[in-house]
């Protein structure tokens, strides 16, 4: 068994545990009680998943023939855009009030929006009597 | 020993798509679903990764980029449109 050998088979035992890692977070999406919970299954830990898998492939392919400058590029992008892309939604679902689980303990947002509200009330009804008169 | 190990490992994404696409099913509220979309889309990447190992081929990996970016683009254009009901935004004179 040559050195190449072991490189490869350590690049596809980071694979094998990039596809344990997104059935777990598979597991997570459908047993997590509300959309940011899930939210927190489907963007992180299948992100992890994503980046053994490519980083697997990577260093297979580099031992195998040669270096690939496109995986390198996925594994920026992917990186670079899930946590994005999860925050996006998750603030997508906030801002159109999906309702939370009842196990929620704190909304500390909710409750800064809702301080926020009764600072500004006043001025709200003056300028809306303004356009009233 | 490397390919049972590479074919285990894509029937394991396959099972993680499929769990995905039983939430896009039972989904509760539209941003359930579209998380479970986004979720699909990552996993059919390192799908394409596995297959383009297992075929000992780089041609795949192209298909790995526009793929990631496909997915991302469609998970902004979503959640523009359930914050806001519109995708584009636009000043119109009036």
């Amino acid at each position: 068994m040559s050195v190449s050998d072991i490189v490869e088979f350590l690049g596809v035992l980071l694979i094998l545990i990039g596809s344990i890692m997104a059935v777990i977070s598979a597991i997570g999406i459908i047993r997590f009680p509300d959309v940011y919970t899930r939210s927190h299954a489907g963007t992180k830990s299948s992100t992890l998943a994503v980046l053994l898998t490519l980083l697997g492939a990577l260093i297979f392919f580099w031992v195998r023939d040669s270096f690939s400058v496109r995986l390198i590029l996925g594994i920026v992008f992917v990186f670079l855009t899930a946590p994005v892309s999860g925050h996006l939604i998750s603030r997508a679902a906030y801002r159109a009030r999906v309702k939370m689980s009842d196990l929620t303990v704190e909304d500390e947002l909710g409750d800064a929006i809702r301080a926020y509200e009764e600072d500004n009330d006043d001025s709200d009804k003056e300028a809306k009597g303004d356009k009233g008169e | 020993m490397i390919e049972t190990m590479l074919f285990t490992a894509l029937t394991l994404f396959g099972i993680a798509i499929a769990i995905a696409l039983f939430r896009i099913v039972i989904g509760p509220s539209l941003p359930d679903r579209v998380v479970a979309l986004d979720m699909i889309g990552v996993n059919l990447v390192s799908g394409i990764a596995i297959i383009s190992v297992l075929l000992g081929t780089k041609s795949f990996l192209e298909v790995i980029l526009i793929l990631a970016i496909l997915a991302f683009i469609s998970t902004i254009a979503f959640s523009k449109y359930i914050e806001r009901g519109v995708i584009i935004e636009r000043k119109r004179d009036s």
